[in-house]
């Protein structure tokens, strides 16, 4: 399915550069920039993938602009638990969303600009676009002390970095898509980017922490949009295109055929969580119960996100042992997930003695064990 | 089929000495191979070593990160058969061949070289002999690494089945629209492609004529000029099915509901059911709405339904209370701490509002507020869901009238209320009156619970919701 014989709404804004087009048919070959009108990530996601599934980049290289509300994004094989703090996520109603491309883990919000270059397989050139970037920004601001490393970051004066890099390639479409710090809250960056969760071992792809700086910090006059601008017309200018940026709703299902579908997978757990490589989790935790302290061990082996192997350690009779193996029964093939587990505990507590004592020492220990997820 | 064949080549002559050719020779021969291939497990297939096609931008190496296959599966061209990792770049490495996985050559996490074997792939040694263009598609088995395909002359795509289900029909891949990924040809295509030839699929016509369908008549509306006088028959085609059972574990909140009801219905359930006139109270609702609004709280029904059983259960404590494992010991617990019963993604849960016997009818509507959002957000602690003595569920809100609830052990009650509906019932002077008429349904256990005392409870609860003024006597 080629894009340009099905996309056909676009949105009208007022602004030099975006213009609405009734298809890119009228587009001049060589390339094609467009935009997204939504802050959703697993919308702006599905619209990479749908892209990469869906269009003929023979002759014609894309531009994909977007900015998305805070969430977090991992890379498609690191571990959620090892890279972010989930509990605080939740807490915050900030979204964690799984790209299908590799590399690290981003926090996104509405400061920070994502660019995402669509090529063939063959012209997929990772330095050249990043070079493209660097050139927009000194157009911009020429004071701008701004490189490219070798592990494809943007660093700013040489120690920040201002841009993480990250590509899928598939049979005959590659994508090289980056981040953009503009105006980001770094204070939630970095807390949210921290994870609680000791006793982790996994294959996982680590993240490499950075310092990061906004471009706002250096020059205050800046914003995403004129960025986005800068750079956008950097491409247009180096493929020859007109300058114009194709504005598109990715809820369109009639201009995108078969995006709702995608932007549904990557919501769902099995993908998000269920996709971790395996890992495992060994660790202890004390808990306070009426004047003592007790000492607990807990070793777990999570694979797609369920846990395949429990194994609790308690101090003696403190709770009956058949309850204890109960409580490990019912965890083994279970989602490693807080809500699921406090369900299945508080449900299984029906069916255990009534017993307030039993019950007050049950809760202790499960909401214990929530706590490592 | 056979009508088939002949209007194929009367219409498409030029194809028909090639059709004819196919099928007299090597046809049969293949799908004679093809039988023999799905049925035994060794195969006389061809080995060869599938390699790692370049990434590009000079890189060597990558770390095998999840495979999409295993040894025994069978693949077909353009299949992903695992995901590499090299620099924060994810590749979907798909399969050159149709075939059979015969080996893997890495495990997960381990490195794989650019130029050096993937995975070992049988390839059914006969598919080297088509090479219609039109009819089928064949990979040509070159040594060049080119992780895609060059398919000469028309850019058809299609898996073997598909391609043996358009030969068996006498169809032209290159007339089919395509519309999987990269406009492959799925067998849907082939199969509304072949509707649409045969006529097979007709709406229904309001200015039809009933014509009882001639016996002997011609099956397919060959010419325009035809249809006025016969009404087609649909070509009879085997129905293609292929929709396999899937059978999964239960596990996690699943298992521990499966626990739950199993020991639920060891408990002696009776039911007592009966309907309510909300008539007042849907009034009473509207005026207090916007007030509870001011301050914050959305109003439903439910903090009155949960309100009025606390003061039916003050009346009737037993409905409130334990029976132990033995049946020895009744225990009456002095909270009332409401259930109410959610819908959820995960399934059914019970979030319970705590001591509602102190609660004002406000207070309970903040709470449920409170536990409704952190339910939907999948955010509820184990102290929200455990403690529970009564249950209330609002099925209604779903739908349905009277229903059979069970009972949530430890508990003893529980009560399921249906929809609010709009029926014409008599008043006082005999007068047909518009009512809003909501059903309940209690479970007890009849261990310790007996009809009375179940039916006084709902009269009592009744008449506080059918006069919720009366409600104000007993408020403490």
């Amino acid at each position: 399915m080629v894009l340009q014989s099905s996309l056909k709404n676009c949105l009208q804004r007022s602004c030099i550069l975006r213009m609405p087009k009734a298809g890119f048919r009228s587009t001049t070959s060589g390339g094609l920039i467009i935009q997204s009108i939504s802050n959703d990530v697993y919308q702006n996601l599905a619209v990479e993938d749908w892209i990469h599934d869906h269009m003929n980049l023979e002759n014609r290289q894309v531009l994909f602009l977007w900015r998305n509300c805070p969430a977090v994004v991992i890379g498609r094989h690191q571990n959620p638990w090892q890279e972010c703090n989930l509990r605080l996520l939740r807490q915050k109603n900030i979204k964690l969303a799984r790209r299908r491309s590799g590399g690290g883990t981003v926090y996104h919000d509405l400061g920070n600009i994502n660019l995402t270059f669509f090529t063939t397989r063959k012209k997929y050139e990772r330095m050249e676009n990043l070079r493209l970037v660097v050139k927009a920004l000194k157009a911009l601001r020429p004071q701008l002390d701004v490189r490219v490393t070798d592990r494809y970051d943007i660093l700013l004066d040489g120690q920040y970095k201002i841009s993480g890099t990250a590509a899928k390639l598939g049979r005959t479409t590659a994508y090289h898509h980056c981040t953009l710090l503009c105006n980001a809250d770094k204070f939630v960056l970095s807390s949210v980017l921290k994870s609680p969760y000791k006793g982790l071992k996994s294959n996982a792809t680590p993240s490499v922490p950075a310092s990061v700086k906004n471009l706002f910090e250096e020059d205050p006059s800046l914003t995403c949009e004129m960025l986005l601008d800068a750079i956008a017309e950097e491409y247009a200018t180096q493929h020859q295109i007109d300058h114009r940026i194709t504005l598109i709703n990715p809820a369109d299902e009639t201009a995108l055929p078969g995006i709702n579908n995608k932007t549904k997978e990557l919501q769902t757990w099995d993908w998000v969580y269920g996709k971790t490589p395996k890992f495992s989790v060994s660790t202890c935790f004390n808990m306070v119960y009426k004047d003592s302290v007790l000492d607990v061990k807990v070793d777990m082996d999570v694979k797609h996100g369920r846990i395949e192997v429990c194994n609790i350690d308690l101090p003696e009779q403190w709770l009956p042992p058949a309850l204890c193996s109960e409580l490990m029964k019912s965890l083994t093939g279970s989602k490693f997930c807080p809500n699921e587990t406090t369900t299945l505990v508080t449900t299984l507590l029906r069916v255990c003695p009534q017993d307030d004592e039993l019950h007050s020492k049950w809760n202790l220990l499960c909401e214990n064990m929530i706590m490592l997820m | 089929v056979c009508i088939h064949r002949v209007r194929w080549c009367s219409s498409i002559r030029f194809i028909k000495s090639k059709y004819v050719c196919v099928f007299d020779k090597s046809a049969l021969k293949f799908s004679h191979q093809q039988r023999l291939f799905r049925t035994s497990a060794v195969s006389c297939g061809q080995i060869v070593q599938f390699k790692l096609s370049d990434i590009g931008e000079g890189i060597t190496e990558v770390t095998v990160k999840e495979w999409y296959i295993k040894e025994g599966d069978s693949v077909s061209q353009f299949d992903s058969i695992c995901e590499v990792q090299s620099d924060k770049a994810s590749v979907t490495i798909t399969s050159r061949y149709d075939g059979i996985i015969r080996k893997l050559h890495y495990n997960l996490d381990e490195i794989a070289y650019v130029g050096k074997p993937l995975v070992d792939i049988e390839i059914d040694a006969s598919k080297g002999v088509a090479s219609e263009e039109d009819v089928v598609e064949t990979p040509p088995m070159s040594h060049e690494e080119h992780t895609h395909q060059e398919i000469k002359g028309h850019k058809t795509l299609a898996t073997p089945a598909v391609r043996r289900l358009a030969m068996e029909n006498n169809i032209k891949l290159s007339e089919v629209v395509g519309t999987g990924k990269d406009n492959r040809i799925l067998k849907e295509d082939i199969l509304n492609y072949l509707a649409k030839q045969t006529g097979a699929i007709l709406p229904p016509s309001p200015k039809a004529e009933i014509i009882p369908p001639l016996p002997k008549s011609e099956t397919v509306p060959a010419a325009p000029k035809d249809k006025a006088r016969k009404l087609p028959v649909p070509v009879s085609r085997p129905i293609v099915f292929s929709g396999e059972d899937k059978t999964e574990p239960i596990t996690g909140f699943q298992k521990a509901m499966v626990k739950t009801m199993s020991a639920a219905l060891k408990i002696p359930h009776f039911g007592y059911c009966d309907e309510i006139d909300l008539t007042r109270l849907v009034q009473l609702r509207e005026e207090l709405k916007p007030l509870a609004q001011t301050r914050g709280i959305k109003l439903s029904f439910m903090p009155f339904f949960i309100k009025a059983a606390s003061l039916g259960l003050l009346q009737y404590p037993i409905l409130n209370a334990s029976l132990d494992e033995n049946c020895q010991n009744v225990t009456y617990k002095a909270s009332h701490n409401i259930g109410v019963a959610m819908d959820t993604e995960q399934g059914l849960i019970v979030p319970n509002v705590k001591n509602v016997q102190v609660c004002s009818v406000f207070e309970i509507a903040s709470e449920l507020n409170r536990l409704q959002s952190l339910g939907s957000a999948g955010q509820l602690g184990t102290s929200d869901l455990t403690g529970g003595t009564f249950t209330l569920s609002n099925v209604g809100t779903i739908g349905g009238t009277y229903t059979k609830p069970v009972i949530l052990p430890p508990e003893v009650a529980i009560g399921a209320l249906g929809k609010i509906q709009v029926l014409p019932r008599f008043n006082g002077k005999g007068e047909v009156v518009k009512a809003q008429i909501m059903n309940v349904s209690w479970s007890a256990d009849h261990r310790i619970i007996d009809g009375a005392t179940m039916a006084r409870f709902s009269n009592l609860w009744k008449s506080y919701l059918e006069n919720p003024a009366s409600m104000l006597l007993d408020l403490k």
